[in-house]
Formats: structure tokens, sequence, C-alpha cells
């Protein structure tokens, strides 16, 4: 909200700095985003008495003899039309800062800094500047409109920096209120509390006028109570549009609004000024003279003043005449009942809207205004009543029309006078956890206009009308730390409190210890957005009825790309490694630990499951199917389980080098080669291997408890074996095999494959070193032998395989 | 051999000859091998000198051990010497040989890295987990009155405008704050309450300054007395703990509706130690999290009576914490796995 200091200072002696006052706003709630001076970019500009004027031969050009008081006196070429000796103007020094404009001296195109310069052969020292090159416009300075050079008053002296004479130093606060405050949302609202931090005394705003006694006829109702708590109306008439005064113009600009006229700029006087949205219609435009608040009929149309055309419905609320809407309530009057220049009578309009209605209709219909803004946030009956006076003040100080006695106020009986509210003062400084003073409390709610009286352990206030958010001690309390101080308050370190165990449980830090083993793998931890795109199912060349297509969609996404939530993590592992490589990182391992999400019906009825998931990503010349392997058993190992792999097909997968992955039977993941065609088509140079794990399936094998096993006795014996078997007959088939044969066998290691002529057609070798070890007694090598050979005679059985010779 | 001068003279030619031999060697094996076959006491020019004891007169046979022992001691002597001289020499030359450009790269396997907000959250728990607090995970789909009506945010309330909200559907969203793990724990534990609850959230909010999604931890703590100045106790510990030592905080007011009173939390500037710089623009603080005292009417809706309990919380912004911690200065690199930033951050 864009605060003008002078505007303020309408309503409270400010006698501190800007600085000071930034801080108190600060300390008691009110964050100053930006605070900067009218000419914030403009420096060194002094007012310049053309002395002497001469026109330069051949061109539109003068060359003058400005005096320029203490700065003494320059020559100035000037190319303004309006230059004159004997007058003053605005005279850039040499080195000051104005604003660049275009050709048309109109633009402004940036700031420049004034150097000496030569113009037609005349030395210039200085500029003579318009009221634009020094940000002034119109409606903030009178005669800077002028497309030439600003004149100064007769009374400014040469010398003389031009910004306090111009209004140029004024300051201006862009104050942040936060939504608990809508009573803050105006120059008065906002006055109160700098009025009490300062604790000066406010001043009340002029809500005195005459009524003529005349009467018109008007009829006023309101059939939507529950979307319109108040509706206050007046008639004005013998109403003369013109300009608003200079100085209604010049704060109405300053806080970004644009004059008109003065019966519109009344209304967004009083709704900066006071934080009450109002409207003006004109009388005969209003048929039947009536004025009815009601909803909208489904797909009643209104045209606004802006021009556009809404089709409205039974959930938006409009002001209507005798036969039709006239405006949309609380957001835009329409373009029917207009103020133009010949409007002669007007009926004011003060009302209490809905917040939630005014703000769904704003949404929903994409039309919004100061007023549906300041009606979003809230607005308080109190401050409806005041308005409406404010308003009809105004209307006799600006001398533009006369307050008939023809008025309506039309409400549900909400009461404007103050809540009494009794709370306990140690209650108080138990949510604040320090003893304030009674006098303190007394002072700072004294301040803010609570009447305040404490007896005992009883402190009475009365809450004024527009104070809607103080309901509990908790909000009181609040009301006194901010203005007393938060620097009052005593670090304590919960010395009330029970002790309590705490850190992460097993699930937590099971996860942790996963992520630790994957990252002694050389794989970095990823993380990725829980939504992802419906391109990223199509990336995975997922068929139509594939399960991961069920996913849950967002209703009001950022944008495609992020619309799903994901039901894999696997394609922004994908798009990771692309990126990677994009930037010349040709190897690497990445992993994530995150939700998948699984709707149970759809749209959701119910909490869906958010599924654990691990996904990894291996990528380079350096990586394979193995590899990733060896990263996945790091997760295996971390969770002191087993991981088994069966050859299965995936649509995204190479279809020789993919597999599920088991635990104990159960599927749990997939692991694979990502395919050619989507290596392609994310552009990745290198391959690329993926895997995804179930990890919310795991979660049984959390924790299993670790037992030692004792150092056996004995010796253990290793022998090499090599078979020669089938070419199909895999590695874990062979493996299984041994460990169901032999229970000595603890382990099993793969050292060799070896495929070769003179082993025969579809042959292969495997060579295994095979670890037996001793239960109670020594391992005789004979004894070993035998268990060989036992395992012999099943794998030949099974498989028909032999010892390679 | 019955004279000794004659054995004397043999002796010292012999001397003379290991000597000259002696110097023409290079190689410390060689050496050996040639003292080996001297020292032999069957065919060695010294060590068969022995066997002609029983030719000596025994008058003088103990002269002419000594002298042959003579020989013996220094011969060794001078191969010891030798030998040493030439192995040191090899050596040398071995070293020599086996030179390295020692800045050549390591061979490591480099491991790789948690997430930077994992190690921030893993800080954090840490923090909090010595305090006691437990650490509570909610879901990231979350339904209205869990995140917003609980948290004494009903349906037309403005504060629903603050937090640009993902639907998914009429009654579920995406939870666009931690807070609303606060009441699933209120609902489900009786005090004292001591939990933190971290996790993703999701705002409609994609800019240069914002991510859609990104990650809070929701502190809450709920006894008998717990005060204002209990929040700032607490939080004064946390900022030091993992800011440094001398880090302070700065409480001042806002609004949460979920707490009352509400306050921002500025630390004071780590970088600066308070007198102002870039990072801190100028003012010596940083905003980092907002807290309050838990507002009665959450309490009370969780069936906690606030006329015996009271509460505080916090919400900690942790990519925040992350990016202030490492000057990480744009929050979407945290989502976007590019190993060059990942591999930059092991705390």
């Amino acid at each position: 909200m864009l605060v003008p200091i002078s505007w303020l200072k309408d309503y409270v002696d400010i006698d501190v700095s800007v600085e000071e006052l930034e801080n108190k706003l600060f300390s008691c709630g009110f964050e100053v985003e930006e605070k900067y001076q009218v000419g914030k970019d403009i420096e060194n500009v002094v007012v310049g008495l053309v002395k002497k004027c001469d026109p330069i031969p051949d061109t539109h050009l003068h060359v003058c003899v400005v005096d320029a008081g203490k700065h003494g006196e320059f020559q100035v070429c000037c190319g303004a039309d309006n230059v004159e000796a004997g007058k003053k103007y605005p005279l850039a020094l040499v080195g000051a800062r104005v604003y660049q404009t275009a050709k048309d001296h109109v633009t402004v195109e940036g700031v420049m800094t004034i150097s000496a310069g030569k113009l037609r052969g005349y030395d210039s020292f200085g500029m003579l500047c318009s009221g634009t090159e020094l940000g002034l416009s119109e409606n903030l300075y009178k005669g800077a409109g002028y497309n030439g050079l600003l004149v100064l008053p007769d009374d400014a002296t040469p010398g003389e920096d031009v910004k306090p004479i111009t209004g140029l130093d004024e300051w201006i606060f862009d104050v942040s209120i936060t939504a608990n405050r809508p009573d803050c949302q105006s120059i008065f609202g906002l006055a109160r509390e700098v009025a009490a931090v300062l604790q000066k005394p406010l001043k009340q705003p002029d809500l005195s006028y005459t009524e003529t006694g005349v009467t018109k006829e008007l009829s006023v109702s309101c059939e939507a109570p529950d979307l319109c708590e108040r509706y206050i109306s007046h008639y004005v008439y013998d109403v003369n549009i013109k300009e608003s005064p200079d100085w209604m113009k010049r704060r109405l600009t300053l806080v970004g609004c644009s004059a008109i006229s003065n019966i519109v700029d009344i209304t967004n006087y009083v709704l900066k000024e006071l934080g009450q949205p109002m409207h003006a219609f004109d009388y005969n435009y209003l048929e039947g003279h009536a004025i009815n608040v009601r909803r909208a009929a489904d797909e009643e149309k209104i045209v606004t003043l802006d021009e556009k055309e809404f089709s409205l419905t039974h959930d938006n609320l409009v002001i209507c005449d005798g036969k039709k809407p006239v405006a949309l309530a609380g957001i835009m009057g329409g373009l029917n009942s207009e103020i133009l220049d010949t409007t002669n009578e007007v009926v004011f309009e003060a009302a209490k809207f809905m917040t939630d209605n005014i703000r769904k209709s704003s949404r929903s219909l994409g039309q919004s205004s100061d007023s549906s803004a300041v009606f979003s946030k809230g607005v308080y009956e109190y401050t409806t009543v005041m308005a409406m006076k404010r308003a009809l003040h105004l209307i006799e100080e600006l001398g533009c029309g006369k307050v008939s006695s023809t008025k309506f106020d039309v409400n549900t009986g909400n009461s404007i006078e103050p809540r009494e509210l009794t709370v306990s003062v140690s209650k108080v400084n138990g949510v604040l956890g320090i003893k304030v003073p009674d006098a303190d409390i007394v002072r700072v709610l004294k301040n803010l206009d609570f009447s305040p009286v404490i007896a005992g352990d009883v402190l009475t206030i009365k809450v004024p009308a527009y104070r809607l958010d103080i309901e509990t001690y908790q909000d009181v309390a609040e009301e006194v730390i901010r203005m007393y101080g938060y620097d009052h308050i005593v670090p304590t370190f919960i010395p009330t409190a029970q002790v309590t165990s705490g850190g992460y449980n097993l699930r937590q830090r099971t996860e942790l210890k996963i992520k630790n083993a994957l990252c002694a793998q050389g794989a970095f931890e990823g993380m990725h957005y829980s939504f992802f795109s419906p391109s990223d199912l199509d990336l995975l060349r997922l068929p139509e009825d594939s399960p991961l297509r069920h996913a849950i969609k967002l209703i009001n996404p950022i944008n495609r790309d992020l619309s799903l939530m994901r039901t894999t993590l696997v394609p922004q592992m994908i798009h990771a490694m692309a990126k990677n490589q994009k930037n010349g990182i040709l190897s690497g391992r990445i992993f994530e630990l995150g939700n998948k999400f699984i709707a149970k019906d759809l749209p959701l009825k119910e909490y869906p499951d958010e599924r654990e998931t691990i996904c990894i990503g291996v990528f380079g010349e350096d990586e394979d199917f193995f590899s990733l392997k060896g990263v996945l058993e790091a997760v295996a190992s971390a969770l002191d389980i087993k991981f088994d792999y069966e050859k299965e097909e995936y649509v995204f997968l190479h279809p020789y080098r993919s597999a599920k992955v088991l635990c104990n039977g159960e599927e749990i993941g997939l692991m694979g080669q990502v395919k050619y065609e989507i290596q392609d088509e994310t552009d990745m140079r290198v391959p690329a291997y993926v895997a995804e794990i179930d990890l919310k399936a795991l979660t049984k094998y959390y924790g299993k408890e670790r037992r030692f096993t004792p150092l056996p006795a004995f010796n253990e014996e290793k022998r090499d074996l090599c078979f020669v078997m089938d070419k199909d007959v895999t590695c874990a088939s062979v493996e299984k095999t041994i460990e169901a044969t032999c229970d000595y066998v603890t382990d099993i290691n793969l050292f060799d494959i070896y495929e070769g002529a003179q082993l025969g057609e579809n042959k292969k070798s495997m060579a295994f070193n095979l670890v037996f070890t001793p239960k109670n007694e020594e391992l005789k090598p004979e004894f070993v032998d035998s268990l060989i050979k036992n395992i012999l005679d099943t794998l030949n059985e099974k498989y028909g395989i032999t010892l390679r010779a | 051999m019955a004279d000794l001068n004659e054995l004397t003279e043999k002796l010292s030619l012999l001397k003379q000859e290991i000597e000259a031999k002696i110097d023409t060697f290079s190689d410390s094996k060689e050496a050996f091998e040639f003292r080996k076959g001297l020292m032999d006491s069957k065919t060695g020019q010294i060590g068969s000198l022995m066997k002609e004891m029983g030719k000596i007169p025994n008058e003088l046979k103990a002269d002419y051990g000594k002298k042959v022992n003579e020989i013996k001691a220094w011969a060794l002597s001078k191969f010891d010497e030798l030998e040493k001289t030439l192995k040191e020499k090899e050596m040398k030359k071995r070293y020599e040989a086996e030179a390295i450009d020692v800045t050549l790269p390591s061979k490591m396997r480099p491991v790789g890295y948690l997430h930077p907000i994992t190690q921030v959250k893993n800080q954090i728990v840490q923090i909090f987990g010595s305090m006691g607090f437990d650490i509570f995970e909610g879901t990231e789909i979350e339904n209205d009155y869990y995140n917003f009506t609980a948290l004494n945010i009903p349906k037309d309330h403005p504060a629903r405008d603050m937090q640009d909200t993902f639907y998914l559907s009429p009654d579920f969203l995406l939870r666009t704050q931690t807070s609303a793990g606060q009441i699933h724990v209120m609902e489900a534990k009786k005090p004292p309450i001591k939990i933190i609850s971290p996790g993703k959230v999701f705002r409609s909010d994609d800019d240069a300054t914002h991510s859609p999604m990104f990650t809070q931890m929701e502190g809450l703590v709920v006894d008998k007395g717990i005060t204002l100045g209990d929040l700032q106790g607490l939080l004064n510990v946390f900022v030091e703990k993992i800011f440094g030592d001398g880090t302070t905080t700065r409480l001042r007011p806002s609004y949460f509706p979920f707490t009352e009173p509400s306050v921002e939390v500025d630390v004071s500037c780590f970088q600066c130690k308070g007198k102002g710089c870039k990072l801190c623009k100028g003012t010596g603080w940083i905003e980092v999290l907002g807290a309050g005292v838990v507002n009665k009417k959450v309490l009370e809706g969780c069936d906690i009576d606030s006329d015996v309990y009271s509460g505080i919380a916090f919400g900690i912004g942790v990519d925040r914490i992350a990016m202030l911690k490492y000057g990480i200065n744009n929050i979407k690199l945290l989502f976007e796995s590019d190993l060059r930033v990942l591999d930059q951050i092991n705390d």
C-alpha cells in the first residue's frame, strides 16, 4: 500500500525522521517494503532566473544567462518555446540528474546526467527543465504537464533546490499490510497505528456536512443480506462535474490512482483514505429510481466501466436499478450508469459486501479493481458509515454538489459500537512469558483506543468495531507485545516442559542408512518435483492402459508439464541424466528417494497411497547393467537382505538388458538399460541405466536384528570349480542349485565365464569359487570332495552340467 | 708353509688383490657372490686357509690362526661396507626410477553426497532430536481440513489467498505448509508434545526466487506453561547450532492464522555478524522463519484443554537455510540433479 507521509500527517503529528517512522512501523507489524521520495532520481536541480534570453539566429533555440543564486550565473542554451527573460525555471546544473525524454519530450527513457556542452557554437552549462524531465505530471504539480519549461512561482529564490517547491521531496512508504489487519489498508487506518506507536493523538477526519432538506424519489432494498450486511446510499444533486482540486489530484496520483473528475475522484479518495470502496451512480440512469442488491440471475449480462461484458451466475452479487444490473457489487460499476460530464444528480453507495463472495466473483470472472482488492481483504461497517459521511463532506468542501435528505441505510443490525472484552492479565502475561507492568498494558491499549481498565487480574477493554481480529487473551497479548516491544521478551528454554525422547524413528533412520549406502557407491542424491508431465508417460512409451497412466491430476497446475502427480520416478531421472550430459558430464550416478502417488480412485475421495520409492540412474561408458546392479546390492546390503533378479521386459528398457528385482520372491522393483530410442529422444550421448525400487515394500525388513556369528573354530575350505553347461543356463540357477544341495556352502562367487570352440557349440563354462564353512568339526579334504561330488551330480542331473576337464 | 713370514706376505698380497677387486664391483649381488666364493671353506682363498692348520707346526698354530682370523674379519667388514654402499646406490637408483608427478590426479572412487536439503534436514533433526523432539512426516497430499480449516483458516479466510494452493479435487490438495502435520500429531497424541515435521510443500508460485515445490520443517511444542519466551529461547539455541556461535534472533510481529501472537523471526547475519552486508541487505538481519504461540482455537479443535496447555510453533524454510548456509543463489538448482551443483556441498 502506497502511503504519502504528508497525507498521514493530516491525522497524526509525525515529528520523527522517516527512518524512525519506518522502524516504529516495522516494530509494530507493518513492514515498509520500500520508501522513496517522489523525486528520488532527481539531483542538483535548482531555481534558475533567466536574466537574459537571446534567440540564436536561424534556429528555434535561445541562449540564456541564468542566475542560479549561490551556484553562480550560467550560460544555458534552451529550445523550449516558453523561455523568456525574467521568469524562473528549474535549472539542472552540470552534474545534475534528470529524466531523459524521447524526441516527443513526453516519453521518459531513463535518467541522464547533465554535462557541459555546446549547441550551434554556444557553450551551455546546464539545462532548463520541463516537468516531465523532473518526473512531474500535471496532476502532481500544476503546470508540469506543459510540453515546454516548467514555470516556477515568482517567489522562488534563485539557487534554491526545486524539490521542496515542486513536492519532489515528498516521502512515500510502500507498506505491507498483513491479512489480519484489513482495517489498516488505508491512510487513516495506518494513521491509527502510527498514532499509537508514536503515542500521539489521532485526529479524526472531517465528517461534517449539512443536508439541504431536499428529497427525491428513490427506493433502496437488499434481497441478499447474506452477501451484503450493510448498504448505505445518499442522493446528491446540483452536481457540477469538473476536475478535482490540485491537492486531491496530487494525492490520488501519489497513491497510484488516476484523477478523473470530482465525483469519481471523491469515491477513490475515500477508498484510499478510509479503506471503504464507494461507488457513484448517475441518478438519471437508474430506471425506476430504484436500487436493489441481489444475486444475479444465471447468464444475466453486465458491461462494466471498462467496457468488458460478463455473463453472471447466481453466485455473483449485483446492484440493480428497477430493471437491470448497474454494477457488479464491490468489483466495478456498470457502463450504463457511469458518471459522465453531463451528470448532475448522483447516488453514492457505501456498502459492506461479504469478503468471500467478492473474492470468489472477482476470481471467477477474472475482473478486479482497487475496490475488489479491498473487499477481498475485508471492510468493516464502522468504516462504511464513516466513509459515506466523509464523501458527503468532500462534496461540500469541493463545492461540487448539494447533499439532499434522501438517504438509506439498509443493514442487518450489526453494531458499530465497541465490544467489551474481559481477559485475565496473568493469561496475557502467560502467553508472553514475561510480566508486563500493568501500567504499560494500560498505556499501550489506551493508545490503541481500547479504553482499558485493570482491576486485579481482570483486564476489561472496549474493542473498536474495526478490530474484529481481537477475540481472545492471545490477541490482546499480541497487541500488548507489539506495542510494548518484542525486545522485552526474555528467551527461556522450555523450563516447564517435560523431558521427552526424540530423534529419527526406525523408518527414518533406515532410509538415511540406505541413502548413505548409495552415496558410498558414488551416487549423488537428487530431488525432483512430486509432479511431472503427461509427456513423461509418453517418453516411457507406456501403453494407454498402463496403470502408471492412472495419475492424480492437479486441477490448477502451473503448466501442463507440472500437471500430474508422479506414478514413477523414472522419467525425471532420465531427464536428470540427459541434462547432465547436456552439461558435458558424461558419467555419473544419481539417486532419489521420494514418493510416488497411487490413487485408489479418481477423482480423489480418500488419501492416496504415497509410496516411498528409490530411483537410481547411472550413465557413462564406464557403467553397465552390472555396475547398476552393484549399486542396487548396496541397498540390499544396507538392509541385510538379498535381491534376486529375473529377466523381464519393460517398454522403456533394453529388451535383453532388463530384469525385475525380487526380494524373498516378492517383486519389488525393476532395473535395466534405458532403451536406445529414449536415449536418442533425450539427446543422451552415452548409455543410461535406471532402477526403481519400491521402498515401502521393503519396510518390513527394516530394523532386522543383527546377531554376531562366532568365528568358525575350524578353517574354511575354498575350492575353485569350472563347470561346462548349455549357454542358456543362468548363473542364478547354478548358484541356487548349489545352495539347495549343500548347506556347507556359505558363499559362491563367479569369477570367470568362457565361450569357445573347444567347448562345443552352444556351450559355455562358468568358474566359481565355493566357500565351505565347517560346522562342528574340521572339514577333511576327502569330505569336501564328497560334498563336491554330490553337487556335481545334482547339477548334472538338473542341467547336464559337467566339470571342465 | 712353515714360515709365518711367508704367510704374512701371502696374506698381504691377498689383501691387495681383494682391495683392488672391491673397487670394481657395481652390483651388490656380484659382490655377495664373490665374498661367498672367497669365504668358501673348501675352495675360497680365505675360507680354505683354515684347512692348512694341520700343516702348521704346533708352536706356530696360534699365530697362524690369529693372522687368518684377522684377514677374515678384515675381509668381512670390507665386504659389509661394500655391500652397504652398493645397496644404498641401488636403492637410490630404484627410487629415482620410480619417480612420479605427485600432482597427477588421485585414483579415489569418489563417493556421492546427500542432497543439500537432506544435509540441512539432518542437522536440524540432530539439534531438535537431542532436545527430545520426535520427527513426524505427514503426507504430501492433504485434505482441506488439515491444511486449512483445522489451522484456523476457514473457507472464506483471506489467509487462503496468502498461499496459492494446488488442488487435486474439491477436498484434496498438495499441502501448502507442514503445519498440517501439527493437527495429525495433536489428534493422535496428548501433551507433552515436541515434534518437528519436515517435508515437501507446494505453492503455485514459479519464478526466479520461487519453486512450486520446496521444503519446510514445522516445529511444535505443547505442554504446560509454554510461552513466547520459550519460543525465542528454543530458536536461539537452534540458530546458534545451525549458523554458528553468537547468532541470535529478533522477533517482530507478523500474522499466521494458527498462531497468536505470530512473529517473523530474523537471525543476526552470520556473515557480517550484524554489521550489514550484501547477504542481509545491510540490515544485519536475515528473515528465516515464521513462528508464534499456537492459537488456542487450534488446540481446542484438537481437544487439547487450552486452559491447561499452551504451545509454540515454528516453520523453518529448509531450502532457504540450505541456500543461506551454502550460498546457493537459485532455488531451482536444488531440484535439477545437476551433478555440478550436488558435488559441491558436503557439510
